[in-house]
């Protein structure tokens, strides 16, 4: 469907890639981690490898929670947009597929929030 | 002598000289032209006049009870103000609901006015017309109550120094916000569905039930006196609401499907605007009127069911959403107040938690989810808490692109995982909270990819404060918003323990209550 309205109009993207200087948006969430609520929004640059995204973004997010020391990262399932996918380190967030607005989800295979209720 | 004496006018012909001029035919100029919102969005209407205006029997004496409502709320007004009635609250934590009220109510009853004033104009038919006109006043009058209201407490308390700068550009006033510019720039059919059915008529109880019913048990005359002042009103839109339908409906049997859906949209959007109220409801009022979960199964589940009951007749089903909405009953105030405790630094008012009385009361009215879901939640913020160490997300959420609340809900059957939904349109990506937030969003994609989402904005460096230089290089962008916000940390918001709010109500109190 597509709305509608009392005469055409080209709405505003208000969100495209083009309105966040040179950076895209990239949403993250640790699963079964409800202790921060929801996924979380970042400003990245594309060229950033996904190493230092775990490094430099991921670890000060996280690591306040107490199952964040004890992440085996190789045994780590990502998710890119819903589908499975192994991420490579030392490539960049483009090489690795991961666009403007792309949403990352990973799971912590035995680490599932405090005394495994998901917080 | 003989006197003629004219016989006094009955109610319907005074109703139909009042409103007469109103109901002329144009000569020269078509129709259509007078009036160009009423076709576009599909709905068909054969004969206005079939529209009975529910307020025509009370429309003479309407001036007049306002007027009395008027005097009398504003006496009331001004007792409270003169006996410091906000110390008579059963505990300043209260206060903070209030200010979440204040924050954004006042702004939808404005709205809801421009909303009126513009279906009085646009609706072709006299009923109609007279209809949204006396409401439009209605609204507006109820706006400014509110505004008159904040007084009461922001010279005392912290956070809404500055209500309407902050309702346009806080990130949670952005819901309710967006939730009343989306209806505003409905046509005229679905805005009164939105507004006047959907919120008024099916949801208004559980907006009335914390705030008015809330305020009395919690002793704040002030805001009980101008909330029965304006739910008053709220019997008459009420009733606007299902005059409405009613008459859509028995229109044209095309108009079914496109009034179903806007019925389906608004209470989806309608609910989950109302999460907000929930966690009020079951976080914020010392003392609790009812849970959330049994103010929904009282005025939804039971009240809402009949109603739907009687529209079925029409061909009218239960939105696809209630299933939904009975298993997240068990859960959202829960999900909400744990963000807002968590995202305290970012808000205008102050968090706590929950003490051992209060967990327990959740406890009892929440026997499915609360001990194994959110109890340990409190507990293990209180053990931080009291290591020195208050639990902070340090991080900005990913929001919903329709209903702009942070993706903090969970599946409907697995409460320990966030639900996220995700399409793309035009080449670009849109994230939504629920299946319905994406129907919505799939069914008219070109108005949502506007949503003004805060998160976003802060991003891309328009929520800044005038003069800072984000190229500087100690800015720090966190502060820089806040004070773009009007907001100053740790005396606008942060935990209520320890706040210049506890300190001064405390004092306050003190001194009305002893010879200290």
């Amino acid at each position: 469907m597509s709305v509608q309205s009392i005469r055409p109009f080209e709405p505003v993207v208000k969100d495209a890639a083009a309105n966040f200087h040179g950076l895209q948006v990239v949403y993250l969430c640790w699963d079964k981690h409800l202790m921060f609520y929801a996924p979380i929004a970042k400003m990245l640059p594309p060229s950033m490898t996904f190493g230092e995204l775990i490094d430099a973004e991921i670890t000060p997010a996280y690591s306040r929670h107490p199952d964040f020391a004890r992440i085996d990262w190789s045994a780590v399932e990502w998710r890119k947009d819903g589908e499975a996918f192994t991420p490579a380190l030392d490539k960049s967030l483009a090489d690795n597929g991961i666009t403007h607005k792309t949403a990352i989800h990973f799971t912590t295979p035995g680490l599932d929030g405090i005394g495994g209720s998901g917080f | 002598m003989d006197m003629s004496v004219k016989k006094k006018l009955g109610l319907k012909e005074k109703y139909a000289l009042m409103t007469r001029d109103l109901g002329w035919e144009p000569s020269y100029e078509k129709h259509e032209d007078v009036f160009p919102l009423i076709h576009y969005e599909g709905l068909k209407i054969h004969d206005w006049d079939k529209w009975e205006d529910p307020f025509r029997l009370t429309m003479d004496s309407y001036w007049k009870y306002q007027a009395e409502k008027e005097r009398k709320l504003y006496a009331i007004i001004d007792a409270y103000n003169q006996n410091n009635g906000h110390l008579n609250v059963t505990d300043a934590r209260y206060i903070n609901a209030m200010k979440i009220f204040l924050s954004a109510v006042p702004s939808l009853e404005y709205n809801a006015h421009r909303g009126f004033a513009r279906l009085g104009r646009h609706m072709a038919g006299v009923g109609p017309q007279v209809a949204c006109q006396m409401q439009a006043i209605d609204e507006l009058r109820h706006a400014q109550t509110q505004i008159h209201a904040i007084s009461n407490y922001n010279r005392f308390y912290n956070g809404i120094h500055d209500w309407k700068h902050m309702n346009d550009r806080l990130w949670y006033l952005s819901v309710p916000k967006s939730f009343f510019e989306d209806a505003c720039t409905c046509g005229p059919f679905e805005y009164i569905i939105a507004i006047s059915f959907s919120f008024e008529y099916v949801l208004t109880n559980l907006v009335f039930v914390p705030f008015v019913s809330g305020a009395a048990y919690n002793g704040d005359m002030g805001t009980m006196t101008f909330g029965f002042s304006a739910q008053s009103d709220e019997a008459r839109h009420m009733t606007l609401g299902l005059e409405v339908i009613k008459f859509m409906l028995e229109q044209d049997p095309d108009n079914l499907p496109i009034v179903q859906k806007w019925i389906d949209k608004w209470t989806w959007r309608g609910v989950r605007l109302l999460t907000i109220v929930a966690m009020m409801m079951d976080y914020m009022l010392p003392k609790r009127v009812m849970s959330w979960k049994e103010a929904w199964e009282i005025y939804f589940e039971e009240n809402g069911m009949s109603l739907f009951k009687d529209l079925a007749r029409y061909g009218i089903k239960v939105p696809d959403c209630v299933e939904q909405i009975k298993k997240e009953k068990h859960h959202i105030s829960h999900q909400a107040w744990t963000t807002f405790y968590a995202a305290a630094p970012m808000t205008n008012f102050h968090t706590w938690l929950p003490n051992e009385d209060e967990l327990d009361w959740l406890s009892e009215k929440y026997p499915e989810t609360f001990d194994t879901y959110y109890r340990p939640r409190f507990e293990f913020f209180r053990e931080q808490a009291e290591k020195g160490e208050r639990f902070v997300n340090p991080n900005l959420p990913q929001l919903c692109q329709v209903c702009q609340i942070p993706m903090l809900f969970t599946e409907p059957d697995e409460p320990t995982q966030i639900a996220y939904r995700q399409v793309e349109h035009g080449g670009e990506k849109y994230h939504f909270c629920s299946d319905h937030c994406q129907h919505i969003f799939e069914d008219e994609p070109e108005k949502y990819v506007e949503a003004w989402l805060p998160v976003h904005q802060i991003m891309q460096g328009n929520c800044f404060a005038e003069g800072d230089d984000p190229t500087a290089p100690d800015f720090d962008p966190i502060a820089s918003v806040l004070k773009y916000w009007h907001i100053v940390p740790g005396k606008d918001n942060g935990d209520f323990a320890g706040s210049e709010d506890e300190k001064n109500f405390a004092q306050w109190r003190g001194m009305a209550t002893s010879n200290q």
